[in-house]
Order: structure tokens, then sequence, then C-alpha cells
């Protein structure tokens, strides 16, 4: 019977070290626990500044005709708030918890290349500092220190010296150039963990669909992000040495551009969405008591979704004019992709069914993400019929799609995550209460900002306009949007509360708070620095269901 | 009492009831709208009405079928308080469920696409016909120029086309270009958005049967003053159409009472960037001035087209557009006024 | 694919992965295959497109001799990688060399070839669309044929200060997969720009 504590080493009450040695052990770690927490509160930090943005936006369209901003403000807090989010707060919590779980879970004691891990990190956050001294430090005719304000995907010919006088879009570009090359590393560094460093009896067709997704994921990252950085090379090219890449002067293309970015853009939102899928996968096994319902099958929806995803890009094309056989094709290709995801949602359903669902705050969180990315992958189906999107295509419509899959998805299983894993990282619970608090104020919240944006776009109102026309009907729905506003962020406030009140008064998790199955349970609370005392055997999917039942171990049923 | 578990679902009803009647309202042929999708007035509008009620019903199917089946499962499966602590039946998969509903959603996803691809062909793949009314729309940041080749009228930022009765249709064709970043023509009861983006020609055509005023915005990003790059479209009976581009053709009047401001236009950059035909103002970079006062509004809709107006456009474009691309031209109050009685006679 | 017998609590078993210097590998050069792979598509996309200025056919030299080396350096990278594994540091010291040597000369090809298109025929990066398109990919690769380089001379340094032995060999081998990535690109980018696009 295997009790790691049993494998703890004693831990005699040392005086702390000096402040000034904790922190340089922080900056120098190579220790994918550590990288993990970075991440992760790297990406708390920002996503209260992204969000203090959407504030702003949503301040100053909570009427119309509002004066609260500019629209040279509100042109680059839109631009900030979506480069933000994406790039600084949910690629490094994703990056942040597969770091810290990947290893735990399949029974290795660090990531394949721990100095490119710490590597990777440091250029993510040092490119996020560098989209920000935009504020500072870029000049243009506006005085001194302006943001970008091209909007997150930066068309062409927006983007050129014309057009974008001063250096704000180069921040843009510099930062996301340098945070790439983090990703990318990040990236090679999960295919070789998960590939090479399975523990014995560990096959691919036995480790847990977290390393799967995140795998596919990371396949995506070096497939996709890839095409970015060579469009942003291509941006500098005709920024600073005269090239003419999207020059339409000189017989350049703009739509090249939209291609380049967007066969990047669609993969990304994959890249996005596989980890919560993970996260999903994981929580709602544990909380139903029972195992996930299909794991081949999920495994090969994952790998289609992957396939598939690389050729969807141009439905974030459909107005740009490329004919209709083209317009044609992406239809087929985006409809065919929500195939496999719809199938993932019918075996989440499947794994609850029959079970024995207990409502903790993870659970609670995964649930909402089941009923809200059903919405959302709806929404997607009605985007994909090209005709529609005529309409829809860059309306708040589309805005209230894809902050459904953001928002009601990712960062909703991402907080499920939060709670689940929480014990695991700090050794101590969360409170309950505070929890579910965090779950109500956020729920309303989300539902009456994103739920009724959805409106405004089915009257004709377009994204990225800082101000809009009374009389359209729009302004009731903008009223209400904002609102849902204040909610949100109450809850976000309720849930850094509790990660305080978790660190100052959480009683002791233990292992395994939660009765779990995958090996990260198996460990202490947090884990030692070497994650195992010895690297474990397995035998099937869920090793600790196995030790807990040795009368009816899993290896009988796989 | 009232346990957490059960506080969360009435939260869940309720936001659902909320966005279902959301929903209705915004789908109904709501007249507070102008520019409501659902209000079909053109061929291309409608033929998108129809495949959108196809899609809506089937996406709204989906959902209430998944929904159902989800919230039966969280309340039926649920942990209950006698419970004796065992394990529930493991079950790890089963083939021919999986199957099931693979092949469900692909005959569902065949019948959305074949339906797809025919609207898709009805509104790209129609060529004009003889008696099509030309425009070629140019984009600029952040006004539209409108140009009728074949009628010899140039204007700006108020499209008017004659009315197309179904029976004998006369459409419009915009062909769309942009003179710097890209924008987007959305009209929503005339027909989807195409964008206008440079070196790029695009085409689309509407064929409205109902004269009214139509109204829209500038849909793709197009710098700062993207908001206010609004879209009027007039629709005429063929009579009304007629008399307008009659009108549009010929050149400006000359007025005397205006000719101290007629001097200061013609002797100040106005003319580097304005056309007022028969002068000596043949700018391109902003819009025809030749018949200011035919339109309701100024600065592609960000105003009224009132003398008041018009006098502090004049003084400080920024001061009803920031970001607009029109200097402020430093004029003392005497040169205002003169240049606004001038305006005022571009009828 | 290495086999590992590894000591766990059950004793001895056969554990078969596959090694992670290579696999980590393989995921840069997926990376920077899709980087080319946009550069190469810009490339053809903008072909015969220039609105001006000196067009493909009128400037470009084709280079036969400076592709050779640099294809051989393939070869010569491998047979020194098949040295250093049977142990042997003489020889694969020398083919080192010789593939570094390979290598500048092809540099060297780009640079000459380069000053030839800027100074004589005045086709610079700014000039239209095919010095645009030009300039990039044919830098991008030159670039990652100096990192290649500047990682071989690093390689070299140790061989001469003794520190490198048969038992490097697996990581030689890794490094020299790099290498073969950069030729096999530069047989793309030779067939793209001097056989299709002129």
């Amino acid at each position: 019977m295997m009790s790691t504590d049993a494998f703890a080493l004693p831990r005699p009450e040392l005086a702390p070290r000096p402040i000034v040695a904790r922190l340089h052990d922080w900056v120098t770690t190579v220790d994918h626990k550590r990288l993990g927490i970075l991440y992760i509160i790297y990406a708390l930090v920002f996503l209260v500044i992204a969000g203090i943005e959407a504030t702003v936006i949503r301040l100053q369209l909570i009427r119309p005709h509002n004066d609260f901003v500019s629209p040279q403000v509100f042109n680059r807090m839109f631009t900030m708030h979506g480069t933000t989010m994406i790039f600084f707060v949910v690629m490094p919590f994703l990056f942040g918890f597969a770091n810290y779980l990947i290893p735990l879970m399949i029974g290795a004691r660090d990531m394949a290349f721990p100095r490119l891990n710490a590597f990777s990190f440091w250029m993510t956050a040092f490119g996020g500092l560098l989209l920000y001294f935009s504020l500072v430090g870029a000049n243009g005719l506006y005085g001194a220190g302006n943001a970008p304000d091209v909007g997150w995907f930066a068309y062409a010919p927006l983007t050129s010296r014309t057009f974008s006088v001063g250096h704000s879009t180069d921040f843009w570009t510099l930062a996301l150039l340098v945070s790439g090359f983090g990703s990318i590393g990040t990236a090679i560094n999960i295919v070789a963990t998960v590939l090479c460093m399975r523990c014995p009896g560990m096959t691919l067709a036995k480790m847990p669909l977290f390393s799967w997704l995140n795998l596919v994921m990371a396949g995506l990252v070096i497939l996709a992000v890839s095409p970015l950085t060579a469009a942003q090379i291509m941006l500098l090219v005709d920024r600073y040495l005269g090239g003419h890449f999207f020059d339409t002067q000189a017989g350049g293309s703009a739509v090249i551009w939209m291609h380049f970015f967007w066969i990047f853009g669609h993969p990304e939102v994959y890249v996005l969405v596989l980890p919560a899928f993970a996260f999903v996968s994981e929580i709602i096994p544990v909380f139903s008591r029972k195992p996930i319902f299909g794991y081949s099958v999920m495994v090969g929806a994952t790998v289609a979704i992957g396939f598939i995803s690389m050729s969807v890009w141009a439905h974030h094309m459909f107005t740009v004019g490329m004919g209709a056989n083209v317009n044609t094709f992406f239809v087929l290709s985006t409809m065919a992709i929500a195939v496999p995801t719809g199938i993932k949602i019918f075996n989440w359903l499947a794994t609850m069914w029959g079970g024995k669902i207990e409502f903790k705050t993870p659970m609670l969180f995964c649930i909402a993400f089941l009923f809200q990315f059903l919405a959302a992958g709806l929404t997607g189906v009605m985007l994909s019929v090209a005709p529609f999107t005529w309409h829809l295509g860059n309306s708040y419509f589309v805005v209230a799609h894809f902050h459904y899959v953001i928002v009601g998805g990712i960062l909703f299983a991402l907080f499920g995550a939060f709670y689940y894993w929480l014990p695991k990282m700090s050794g101590k619970m969360y409170s309950e209460a505070l929890g579910k608090l965090h779950f109500l104020l956020f729920f309303i919240g989300f539902h009456l900002t994103f739920d009724f944006m959805h409106i405004p776009g089915l009257l004709g109102m377009p994204r990225r306009i800082y101000t809009y026309e009374p009389g359209r009907g729009w302004d009731v729905w903008n009223f209400i949007v904002t609102v849902g506003v204040f909610f949100q962020a109450a809850g976000i406030l309720v849930f850094l509360g509790n990660l305080l009140w978790s660190h100052f008064r959480g009683k002791a998790a233990g292992s395994d708070p939660w009765d779990a199955w995958t090996l990260e349970w198996s460990t202490n609370s947090p884990p030692p620095a070497y994650n195992f005392a010895s690297i474990p055997v397995v035998k099937s999917r869920r090793p600790l269901w196995d030790l807990k039942h040795p009368a009816d171990p899993d290896w009988n049923y796989e | 009492m009232r346990s957490r578990g059960s506080n969360t679902w009435r939260v869940l009803l309720s936001q659902v009831a909320v966005c279902i009647c959301g929903a209705a309202v915004a789908f109904a042929d709501t007249p507070l709208s102008p520019t409501n999708i659902f209000a079909p007035a053109s061929t291309p509008a409608k033929s998108i009405f129809g495949l959108s009620l196809f899609v809506l019903a089937v996406t709204g199917a989906i959902f209430l079928v998944v929904f159902t089946l989800l919230l039966y499962s969280v309340v039926r499966f649920r942990k209950r308080k006698n419970d004796d602590g065992r394990e529930p039946p493991q079950v790890y998969g089963s083939n021919q469920v999986e199957l099931a509903w693979t092949i469900i959603p692909i005959l569902i996803v065949v019948a959305l696409f074949m339906a797809t691809a025919r609207v898709i062909a009805i509104v790209q793949k129609t060529s004009p016909p003889s008696n099509a009314i030309e425009v070629t729309v140019i984009g600029h940041q952040f006004w539209w120029e409108y140009r009728y080749p074949d009628l010899g009228v140039v204007t700006a930022n108020e499209l008017h086309v004659p009315v197309s009765d179904p029976s004998h249709p006369t459409p419009t064709f915009l062909k769309l270009h942009s003179a710097d970043t890209d924008h987007s023509f959305w009209v929503p009861r005339l027909g989807g958005k195409t964008d206008l983006i440079p070196n790029h020609p695009n085409t689309m055509w509407i064929d409205p049967q109902e004269t009214g005023l139509y109204l829209g915005q500038c849909a793709q990003y197009c710098g700062t003053q993207h908001a206010k790059m609004l879209l009027r479209v007039y629709v005429q009976s063929k009579d009304e159409f007629d008399r307008w581009i009659q009108h549009q053709r010929q050149t400006a009047s000359v007025s005397v009472t205006a000719s101290q401001g007629q001097r200061i236009f013609e002797t100040t950059a106005c003319i580097n960037c304005h056309t007022v035909s028969g002068t000596v103002a043949n700018g391109r970079f902003g819009p025809d001035l030749t018949h200011l006062m035919s339109r309701a509004t100024i600065a592609a809709g960000a105003a009224a087209n009132t003398p008041q107006n018009l006098r502090r456009w004049i003084l400080n474009p920024n001061a009803i557009k920031p970001g607009s691309l029109m200097p402020a031209m430093e004029l003392n109050d005497q040169e205002l006024d003169a240049l606004t009685v001038y305006l005022e006679t571009l009828r | 694919m290495n086999a590992t017998s590894m000591t766990v609590a059950e004793g001895r078993i056969e554990w078969d992965r596959p090694a992670r210097g290579r696999i980590g590998m393989f995921g840069l050069i997926a990376a920077e295959a899709a980087i080319f792979t946009i550069f190469v598509v810009a490339y053809l996309f903008y072909v015969g497109r220039s609105l001006t200025g000196p067009m493909p056919k009128d400037v470009l030299s084709v280079p036969v001799f400076y592709t050779i080396c640099l294809l051989s350096s393939s070869l010569t990278i491998h047979l020194a990688a098949k040295s250093l594994r049977r142990g042997s540091v003489l020889s694969f010291g020398i083919l080192w060399l010789a593939t570094i040597a390979l290598g500048a000369a092809f540099l060297y090809g780009t640079a000459t070839e380069w000053h030839r298109l800027i100074y004589k025929e005045g086709l610079t990066i700014s000039t239209n669309l095919f010095g645009t398109t030009y300039y990039s990919l044919v830098g991008l690769h030159g670039f990652h044929v100096v990192a290649g380089l500047v990682s071989l001379s690093i390689v070299m340094a140790l061989t001469l200060l003794g520190s490198v032995g048969s038992e490097h060999a697996e990581r030689v081998d890794v490094l020299s997969l790099y290498w073969h990535f950069v030729d096999a690109v530069w047989i793309v980018v030779f067939t793209v720009v001097y056989v299709i696009g002129r």
C-alpha cells in the first residue's frame, strides 16, 4: 500500500532564509512547479490589468455618444485588452498549469528541458512587459507614450508606417515576437516531456487525457505560432526596411496578412481551448465518481480537432471577397470541426450519467462550462454559415461568441482547475463558501454581459466602435452588458480573496483531498522538489484507483 | 433550509429565461432598430434571412436537446444525502453510443452545408443584368465616396439607389475599392457586409424592394474614427432617383452673395482636398462638395447638416470627429461666416 | 529510439521511449519549417506581381557551385557523426571542419551575390515585391546557416580542446539534424527562387 506521506523527508523547522536569497531562488529556478506558479501569478496580474481595460471599454459604451474616454484611448483599450488576454493571461495560465501538472501526472521528475522551460517563461514575461512599456515608450503624434491601437489582429495596411505613425505598432509586433519564442519553447518542451518522460507502464494509451490534450495543444503551438512569427518579421521588414509585403501601393496584398494571421489565429483558439478541455476531462470524472467515458474516442476527437483546426482559418475572412468556392470550402471545414467537438460534450455528459455528482466548487465551474461551451459552440456553428457571417462577422455577435468560449468556457474551466489543484500546489484548502460565492457572482455577471451582447450584433452593431448612434435599438442592451462587468469584477475580487484566505487560513489539504485517481495525488501537497520518492510504475489509466480498489482494478476493463 | 446547490439551479434557470426573452425581442421585426438583420428589404438580405432561420432552428433544437440532457444528468445523478459511500458502476465507454452521436452530427452538418452552399451561390455568383445601376464605392478614412461611372455622378457619404420591383428587378451593383485602409460596407437590411480592401476590389449587389432610408456603418476597423463612418442609403422611386441623378450631374451653382466665401475657399487649402465641379477646386482626398447641401448629414453622418454644424466643423473638425483627417483651417470668425454662406449655396 | 532499462520498485523492466534531445530537435525543426513555409508562400504569391524594377530573370544567376558546397556539407556532417560514434575523434574533427568550411563558402557565395545585386543591379529589399520577398527568404535561410555555423564552431572549439568523445555522439547526431534541415530548406528555397520564380 503506497502512502507517499511515508516517503516524505522530515522537515525540521529552520529559520527562513533571507528574502533576497528566496527571491533569487525563484528568479533562477528551473523547477517545473515553480515555473508553473510563476506563469500563474504573472497571468493573474495581467488578468486584473486586462479586466480594467475591459471595464473602461464597457463604461465608454454604457450609453450612446458617451465621452468617458476619447476614441484614441478607446482604440488602445480594445487592442491592449485583446492582446493581453490572449497572450499574457490565458496562454500563461495554461502553460503554467501544463508545466506544473504534466510531469506529476506522467510520473516524471521534471519537464524534458528544465532550462528551456525557464527561458520560455522569461521570454513570455518580458514580452508582456515590452507590450506595456509602450504606454511610456512609444511616441507618436498624440504625445508621449501610447499603446498600440491597431486591434489585436492588426490588419494591414493600417499597421504600415503611413497609417500607424510612431512606435506603438512596433511594441505590439516585438512583444508578440518575443513571447512567441517563449510559447514555441514551452511547446517543444511539452512534446518532448510527454513523449519521452512517461513513467514505466504509462503507454500513450494509458496517460491522463490532460497529457494528451496538452500534447496536441503543443503541436498546434509549434505549427501555428510560427506563422505569426513569420508575419511579424514581415511586418517589421515593411515598417523598418522599406519592404512591401503588405504594401498595397507597391502591388502588395492586405489580404495575405489576414491569411497569415488567421493561419495562426484559428489554431490559436484551439491552443486556448484544448487545455480547458483537459481540466474538465480530469475534474468531471472525479466529482462524478466515474472514469471518463470513451477515453479512446476523446483522444481521437482531440487529434481530429487538432488537424481540422489547421484548415478552417479563412472563416475569419468570409467578408473579404475570396470568391464563392473558397468560402464554401471553409464553411465545410468549419462545420466539420463541430463534429469531434460535439462528441466531446457528449462524452462529458455520459461521464456524469449514472454517477454520484458532488457540487464542490471545481465541479460547479465545470458544469457551467458544459452548458456555456455548448451554447458557444452552437453560435460558432451559426457563424460557420458564411452568409450569416456576412451579417454577423465583425459585429457584437462575434464578440459575444468568442467571449462565450473564452470566458464562459476557458475561464470557467480555469477557475475549476484553480480550485481543484490549488490544494496540491499550496498544500492548503480554499474556502468552499467563498468559492461558491465567487461562482455565483461571476456566473451572474458572465450571463448578464455575454448573453445580452449577442443582441446588438443581431441588430447591426459592429465591433471596435468607440461610440454608437442612438435610435438603432442598441442602447438598453449595451447598458445591461456593462452592468454585468461589475458582477464579474466582484467575482474576481472574491476569488483573489479566497486565494489569500487559503494561504493564511486554509487547512492542510493532505496529498489527496478529492479522492482522485491520477499520479499527482500520490505525492505530498505541495510535492517535494523531486516529485516522487521513487518513479511509479502504472498498469492502467487510473493508477490510484487500482491502489484503492485492489480487488477491482481498472486494468481488467481497459 | 435551501442548500447551496439548489440556489445555483434557481440562478441558472432564471438566467436561461432572461436569455430566451431577450432573444425573442431581438428576433421580432422591431421597428425600433433600423439595422435589424431580421428585417430584410432586399434579395441578398432575404436569402440570408431564410437561411438564418433554418440555421437557428437546427442549432436551437440541438441546444434544447443537449441542454435538457445536461440538466437532467446534473439533477438526477447528484450525490444524495443518504449516500452509502460506494462508488457508482464504472462505465468506460460504449462503441454503439459513440457511433450514434458521431453519425447524427455528421448528417446535420451535411444538411447545413448544402443549405449554406446554395445561398452562397445565389448571392456571390450573380452577375449584373444589363439594367443594373453600377456604383463604384471608394472607402476613405473616414468617409464614403460614390461614383456612378455610367451616369456621370460623383458624390459622398449618402448613397442613392432606385427601388427594385421584384417582377422587373433593377438591382444596384457596387464595386468596392479603398483609398487607404480596410473598410466594410454594411447596411443590414439590404445585405451582408463586404469589405473594401486596397488593391483587392470586391463586388456586391442589392435590390431594395421598399423605398426609404436605410442605415449602416463601416464594419472593419479602419482607424480612429471608424465608429463615425456611417452609411445612409436612400432608396428612391425611379422618378425620384432620375431627378436626383440629374441634379447631381449639374455643376455647382454660382451665387454672387457668396463670392467672398468662394474666394476664401479657392485661395486656401480647401481646393487641395475637395472638388466643386465647375470651379478650380478639384481635390480628391476629401468628399466632393458640389452638392453638399443636398445631403442630410456631414462628416459621414457625424453631425446633421446645419449651418452651425458646418461652421463648427470647418473651425475645428476634431471638435466633432476627433481623429478626422481634415485639419483645422485656422480661419477667423469673419472668414468662417463667409465660407459657411458659400457652402450653403452648394445645393 | 532508445530502450532503457529502469530499476523500479518491481525490479528491472524494459521501457522504451524516444530520446528527448531528438524529439526536441524535431519540434524545433517543425516550428522552423512552419516559419519558412510562410515565407515561401509569400514568395510564390508575389511571383510576377512586382509593379516595377528588376525582375528575377534579369538579375538572378543560379548559384550552382555554392549550392553544391552546402549540400555536400550534409554529407560531411553525416560522415563526421558516424566517425564520432565509431570513436575516431580525429576524422570526426576533420570532417566537422570541412562541414564548417563548406557552410562558410555557401555564405560567402550568398554575400557576393547580394553585393552584386545591390550595387550593380540596384535590387534592394525596398525596391519592389521581388526584392522584398527575395532578400527576406534567402536572408532568413542565411541567418539559419549562420546560427548553425556558430553551433558547429562551438563544437569545433570543444573538439580542439579535447573535450569531445564518442559519448557525445548522440548530441552531435541531434545537432547534425539541424544542419540537415538547413540544407533541406535550401533545396526548397533554391527551387522556388531560381527555378520556379525565374
